[in-house]
């Protein structure tokens, strides 16, 4: 179901941004790309915080903007979440909370904003001014702001880039939640590939102002075309359901569609879901399963393709366990060597796995 | 000593009506100005910012000999208003308001563009996704986090408007009770040689202008940066 459709052309001074996207109308679309790349500008069109020459904008059946239309950004549903917080200063929590609810037509519950309040773990401060708030007590204010209007669409602009890594790990937990919880679409920019990788459900790559890649995120974390696969850091992020702990070898199992995986034991409950990410360079190629090897995680896979990789000694190989696609770079002088060819059966070893919770 | 006379009590009732009304129509008529001083991009910008500011250099003598003949019966300004059925305004209270308005505007319109400016065009695009109209932006946000250059522009544009002099002499002349305001008529007491009164009057707007600019200085700390 493709449900926003964003069509923008515009030559800003210095740049082009010509794109022409379909996204699905639920989940977490990241609008991935360097600085420059056109993403910020391509949030504010959708916005109407910019006005592109020509585009047409609609979501979830609202067009905002077409040839012969432009709906002013004070009349769009969105909620929209700035780099830095920009809260008004001159409003306390409270007030800030309740101004963009007030507009959007809701009668304003003091217990609405209780609710929203506490969801972010900021029901203590509903009384101070932002002045007094830390940048994480601030971007989860500027976060609830914009939920409580009750946007269609949610936009957020690197929400955690003016924060540092305690902050943003502060953060992070509760956008999680955010996925996890909410029905409306959110566009979401970033250029950190960790970020991507624990929130998207789809995956945009921008650029120079132009859409390089648009697929769903494990697809875009392991094609071999992608050129998020012959970055130093490429890998794929996996889906997984904690299945239980092993408390005499302190160790958790995940299970995903291909298998199963151990970690070292973590503080999770059984059912929940933990997204993992398993690094190209962390996946090494055996030929047979059952050689004596420290790397407990392995599974048995096919070739589905081979690509060079930046560094000329070595290469990508796309692999499929059981639908589950991973990505493992290797010399070319081992794929050479263990007549790596597209179909043929090989064990993967995967020497580490970074659960993204 | 020689006490105020009701000469005395008329130009200072005649300059606290001029000045009150001149700052109001100075803030309806500067806040637009400022805002689009502060927001455009447009090239007529230098040029505008340039005519506001005209009265902080010019003579006052200058400014009132030009507005004396827009506003004299063969000036653009005085044949409209004789069309009108306004009559003429210099020698007239109306046209000291005018005169006034024209001295005063940069003391209104800078105070308030540096707010603006200051504040910057987040906050607006905040509110507008908060569903905020434009309208409705400007009073809940502008207004609130410019208050400290509303302030000292109202302040400026009042205490400014009291002290003026030469503009007054040359578009209102000395006319008691319509355009006989405080500084003419310590003017007239001097040339009289009536030195007392002089001094009720003199000694008054030193206080006055004190205290105006030391509660401005003290309850206000934006307010540092001086206009122009």
């Amino acid at each position: 179901m493709n449900a926003i459709s964003l069509r923008v052309q515009h030559a800003f001074p210095g740049f082009a941004l010509d794109v022409d996207l379909q996204l699905p109308g639920r989940g977490v679309t990241v609008l991935f790309g360097h600085s420059g790349s056109g993403k910020t500008t391509l949030l504010r069109c959708v916005a109407g915080l910019e006005r592109a020459a020509d585009a047409r904008i609609e979501v979830n059946g609202n067009c905002w903007q077409a040839a012969d239309r432009f709906t002013p950004t004070w009349q769009r549903e969105i909620g929209y979440v700035f780099q830095e917080a920009s809260l008004f200063p001159h409003l306390d929590v409270c007030g800030n909370l309740a101004f963009g609810m007030k507009r959007a037509g809701a009668t304003v519950h003091q217990d609405e904003i209780r609710v929203m309040a506490a969801r972010f773990g900021i029901e203590h401060l509903l009384g101070r001014k932002p002045d007094g708030l830390s940048g994480g007590e601030r971007q989860r204010v500027a976060i609830a702001r914009a939920l409580l209007t009750r946007p269609r669409l949610l936009l957020m602009d690197e929400p955690l880039s003016a924060l540092d890594h305690a902050r943003k790990q502060e953060i992070l937990p509760y956008l999680e939640r955010l996925h996890d919880e909410l029905d409306i679409p959110v566009l979401y920019v970033t250029h950190q590939i960790e970020e991507a990788a624990r929130l998207a459900d789809h995956l945009v790559l921008l650029e120079a102002g132009r859409v390089v890649l648009s697929a769903p995120l494990t697809e875009a974390l392991s094609r071999l075309d992608s050129p998020l696969a012959r970055d130093h850091d490429a890998g794929v992020v996996v889906p997984t359901q904690v299945l239980g702990h092993d408390e005499a070898w302190h160790l958790t199992h995940l299970g995903f569609a291909g298998g199963e995986i151990q970690v070292s034991q973590r503080a999770l409950h059984v059912g929940q879901a933990v997204r993992v990410r398993i690094l190209a360079r962390d996946i090494s190629i055996a030929l047979s399963g059952d050689n004596a090897s420290s790397i407990q995680n392995r599974f048995a896979c096919a070739v589905t393709g081979i690509a060079p990789a930046e560094d000329p000694a070595q290469c990508l190989v796309a692999l499929d366990v059981k639908g589950v696609a991973l990505l493992a770079r290797i010399t070319r002088l081992s794929a050479e060597r263990l007549g790596l060819v597209v179909g043929k059966p090989v064990w993967a070893q995967v020497k580490a796995v970074a659960l993204l919770d | 000593m020689l006490l105020p006379d009701s000469q005395d009590w008329a130009a200072i009732w005649l300059t606290l009506k001029l000045a009150s009304i001149v700052t109001v129509l100075l803030l309806i008529l500067g806040t637009p100005l400022a805002w689009w001083l502060a927001r455009t991009h447009s090239r007529l910008r230098g040029a505008i910012s340039a005519l506001v500011a005209l009265p902080l250099v010019l003579p006052p003598t200058v400014l009132g000999f030009y507005l004396l003949l827009l506003m004299g019966p063969n000036g653009p300004a005085g044949q409209l208003t004789q069309a009108l059925g306004i009559g003429l305004l210099p020698f007239t209270f109306a046209g000291l308001v005018v005169a006034s308005t024209f001295y005063s505007l940069p003391f209104v319109v800078q105070p308030i563009q540096n707010a603006i400016e200051a504040i910057g065009p987040r906050p607006l695009e905040v509110a507008a996704t908060l569903r905020a109209r434009p309208w409705d932006t400007f009073w809940s946000v502008v207004v609130p986090l410019a208050r400290p250059g509303f302030l000292t522009a109202a302040v400026l544009g009042f205490a400014h408007t009291v002290g003026e002099f030469g503009v007054v002499l040359m578009i209102g002349g000395n006319i008691p009770g319509a355009t006989r305001v405080i500084s003419v008529q310590i003017y007239d007491h001097v040339e009289a040689l009536e030195y007392a009164q002089a001094h009720w009057l003199a000694a008054g707007m030193v206080a006055f202008s004190f205290v105006v600019l030391f509660l401005l200085y003290t309850l206000n700390p934006d307010a540092r940066r001086k206009p122009a």
